[in-house]
């Protein structure tokens, strides 16, 4: 056992320093560091950034364009990029559709689709959940319906992340209602959301965004080659792709990110009153986070380990979900805990670009506390709710 | 960074879960706590042929030149089987002391016989007032003629009974509370004015309650340097807190694994309990706990290893998750073992109250939650 990083590990810690120091853009920086709302431009800017630098797919198998690290270069890296603030990478094209992509797709598809992700050229989102299954996933009814050479698909998918950006959709659909049980006849198709017939319309969050959509389908003529894998084998794909997901939203580089902040600000003597951090219950309150976190740290980084070895990611990755999601709302509470009274005034426009500087009411980004509380009462119900999660540990760890 | 172990550490780990399972299952166990002395002197010196008695101690010693992974590797292992034989006591607490600070006519008088399994010996730092507080110490030790003359109290003394040496801090200076101040004595537990009151412990194991009146020492007696005792102390103390947390990790694996399985074959309604979800889901709030002890005690280590100066916060971020993990995940499985759970005859019972004295000893969460933030501070500024 030890701890150290070595030479080798340490130099390339220092190389994506170095990378975000002169690389990060400033304009992007600045809005992530004030929590101004970033545009769809910000985001693909940042992603092409990484892509550049040949740093944006890190999980891809090298031949299309990853990265080769070691568990603990992904670990210093993520670090890292967490310690400066950098936008989240949108999940659903190089960490969600491009590994099903890479490995069950046909050659054709991955030379059509992974180059695309690769760059940022297309934009992708999810869609799975329905406004009738939500946890129960399998008891989805969009359907696909063989013409010639076409599916015809019909149905919604529903809480379509960022789907107004998006040039692609990656769904599970029906395409036999003929089977002995509910995970069969389900298949795994790419949709380009220009298609006619295709409509999203925003859902309004508990907090106010337009963040995420419900997706129509109405009579969408989609290609036969379009079609990733077997027809009937979608669930089978889809569970690998949630593992991937549940590893991927533990977060805990950017949990101990802000729970840094908080520290630093509670710290500082605030508006002529004792510091935050000298009341001993909010100080423990702290403590115990900081713990958690440094738990699941060492216990994504001995995951990391173990796959590194030739395990395969499996059920552990329902763990880091639950206590990775838990932790982050845990960290959301203590920031609107710490804002007090300015955890109430809701005033979104403050984190548009256009307002005037200065004019903020609230220190620095007290008052979208309450606002990311409230959005992310989201993370412990994707993905798999928190109890499916369970129910999959239950199952497939213990033997229950 | 690097998680695995090397061929001997997993040698060792795996030689001491051999004969758990083959020489110390429960009965045997149960037999051995309820013996005259509470400990098999058959076994301790099993454990010292073996060898395990010198895995800590410096080659130049006699001993195996173990680190904290070896110390983790074992203490998981004893946490098992439950062991009552005085490791912990005997080469964490007093060896510890002994292999930092002792002088060469000392080791070869106590440290020697210790490895080789014919000393008992034990470590009466704790004090009746002192709760986990290891810089309040009342006892006095007074210059007297060439050598000291100490009066004093002792609590709860792990293996005092059986210690043919005592360990002992008393201040030679300073008031109660002071760090500075503290010397370390090796006292002959025979020695006049010496008098202890033996007890049995409610996980099973033995200590004693030790009065020191005029008790009159050479000044061979004094370990280390006078009134500088108190940084030997603490890094003894925080490695015994390494090695009960690790204990403590076998003890709520073991736990955790035991109730997964009863889980499975206990009947009620006409189906195993184990379909429950409301059972399963606190079986996996268990597993969590397990998962996340675990890599608090790696941290540890790991830390311990490269000499990190975080290494004195962890231990405390380490105790009080075991503290407060440990005890949840124990209380868990009498629960969900049912009433067959809080009987005396079956183990798990055993392991919940080995799991509620670890939490109390060397401090309980809330006391290292505390010293955790304080050490924080420290190195914040």
């Amino acid at each position: 056992m030890n701890i150290d990083l070595t030479k080798e590990e340490l130099a390339f810690r220092d190389e994506v320093r170095e990378f975000l120091a002169t690389d990060y853009p400033q304009d992007i920086r600045r809005k992530q560091d004030e929590a101004i709302e970033l545009s769809r431009d910000d985001m693909i800017r940042w992603q092409k950034t990484l892509y550049r630098r040949g740093w944006f797919a890190v999980n891809w198998p090298v031949e299309y364009g990853g990265t080769g690290w070691t568990a603990v270069q992904k670990y210093i890296f993520a670090n890292e990029l967490a310690a400066a603030n950098t936008p989240a990478v949108i999940p659903f094209g190089v960490k969600m559709v491009a590994p099903i992509i890479y490995t069950f797709g046909s050659d054709e598809q991955k030379q059509r689709f992974l180059p695309d992700i690769l760059d940022s050229t297309t934009w992708w989102c999810q869609g799975y959940s329905e406004p009738g299954s939500g946890s129960d996933l399998a008891s989805l009814k969009t359907r696909a319906d063989r013409d010639g050479n076409h599916y015809v698909v019909n149905g919604t998918k529903t809480w379509t992340t960022l789907g107004q950006y998006a040039d692609w959709i990656f769904c599970l659909v029906r395409t036999s209602s003929d089977v002995a049980r509910r995970q069969e006849g389900i298949s795994f198709i790419l949709i380009d959301m220009q298609t006619k017939g295709v409509t999203v319309n925003p859902i309004i969050t508990i907090e106010g965004d337009h963040e995420v959509n419900e997706v129509h389908f109405d009579n969408v003529r989609v290609p036969v080659e379009n079609l990733v894998g077997e027809e009937g084998k979608g669930w089978t794909y889809g569970k690998v792709l949630l593992q991937h997901e549940r590893t991927n939203i533990a977060g805990v580089a950017n949990s101990q990110y802000r729970l840094r902040k908080l520290k630093q600000s509670a710290a500082e003597p605030m508006r002529g009153t004792k510091a935050l951090l000298d009341n001993d219950a909010f100080r423990r309150k702290i403590a115990r986070l900081e713990i958690e976190l440094k738990a699941l740290e060492y216990t994504e980084l001995r995951t990391l380990a173990s796959v590194q070895v030739g395990q395969s990611p499996g059920p552990e990755s329902s763990f880091l979900k639950i206590r990775g999601t838990e932790l982050q709302q845990a960290m959301d509470a203590l920031l609107v805990e710490a804002a007090g009274y300015y955890a109430l005034p809701y005033v979104p426009a403050q984190y548009e670009l256009d307002f005037p500087e200065g004019e903020r009411i609230g220190r620095g980004t007290e008052t979208i506390s309450s606002l990311r509380y409230f959005n992310n009462r989201k993370a412990s119900i994707y993905g798999g709710s928190n109890e499916i999660q369970k129910n999959i540990i239950a199952k497939h760890v213990l033997g229950l | 960074m690097d998680f695995s172990l090397s061929e001997e550490q997993a040698m060792l780990a795996d030689s001491i879960s051999r004969f758990i399972d083959t020489d110390y299952d429960f009965d045997t166990r149960q037999k051995i706590a309820a013996s005259n002395g509470g400990f098999s002197p058959e076994m301790w010196r099993t454990f010292a042929e073996l060898g395990w008695t010198a895995v800590p101690f410096a080659e130049s010693d006699g001993g195996l030149d173990g680190g904290p992974v070896e110390l983790m590797l074992m203490m998981e292992q004893f946490g098992r089987g439950l062991v009552v034989e005085p490791f912990l006591a005997n080469i964490v607490l007093a060896g510890g002391v002994l292999r930092r600070i002792a002088n060469a006519e000392q080791k070869a008088r106590w440290l020697a016989p210790l490895i080789a399994g014919d000393l008992q010996a034990a470590f009466a730092v704790v004090e009746p007032q002192s709760r986990f507080d290891v810089a309040n110490t009342a006892s006095i030790a007074e210059a007297s003629g060439d050598g000291y003359r100490l009066n004093g109290a002792k609590s709860v003394v792990l293996n005092g009974g059986a210690a043919d040496l005592l360990v002992v801090p008393a201040r030679t200076s300073g008031s109660q509370v002071d760090q500075g101040g503290i010397t370390l004595f090796a006292i002959p537990a025979e020695t006049l004015g010496v008098t202890r009151t033996s007890y049995t412990t409610v996980d099973g194991l033995q200590a004693a309650e030790i009065v020191l009146a005029d008790v009159t020492v050479s000044k061979d007696a004094v370990l280390g340097e006078i009134d500088n005792a108190f940084a030997t102390i603490a890094a003894v103390i925080d490695e015994a807190t390494l090695a009960v947390s690790a204990e403590a990790l076998g003890i709520m694996q073991t736990m955790h694994d035991r109730t997964v399985e009863y889980s499975k074959s206990r009947v009620q309604f006409g189906v195993p309990i184990g379909s429950f979800q409301a059972l399963q889901h606190r079986m996996v709030d268990s597993l969590m706990a397990c998962e996340q002890s675990r890599s608090l005690l790696y941290w540890c280590v790991m830390l311990y290893l490269s000499d990190d100066p975080r290494y004195r916060s962890a231990i405390s971020a380490l105790k009080y998750q075991v503290g407060t993990a440990g005890v949840k995940v124990a209380e868990e499985a009498v629960q969900i073992h049912g009433g067959m759970g809080v009987t005396w005859e079956l183990d798990i019972a055993h392991y919940l109250k080995r799991m509620t004295a670890i939490n109390i000893m060397f401090g309980n969460a809330d006391y290292h939650l505390d010293r955790y933030v304080a050490a924080g501070d420290a190195q914040a500024g």
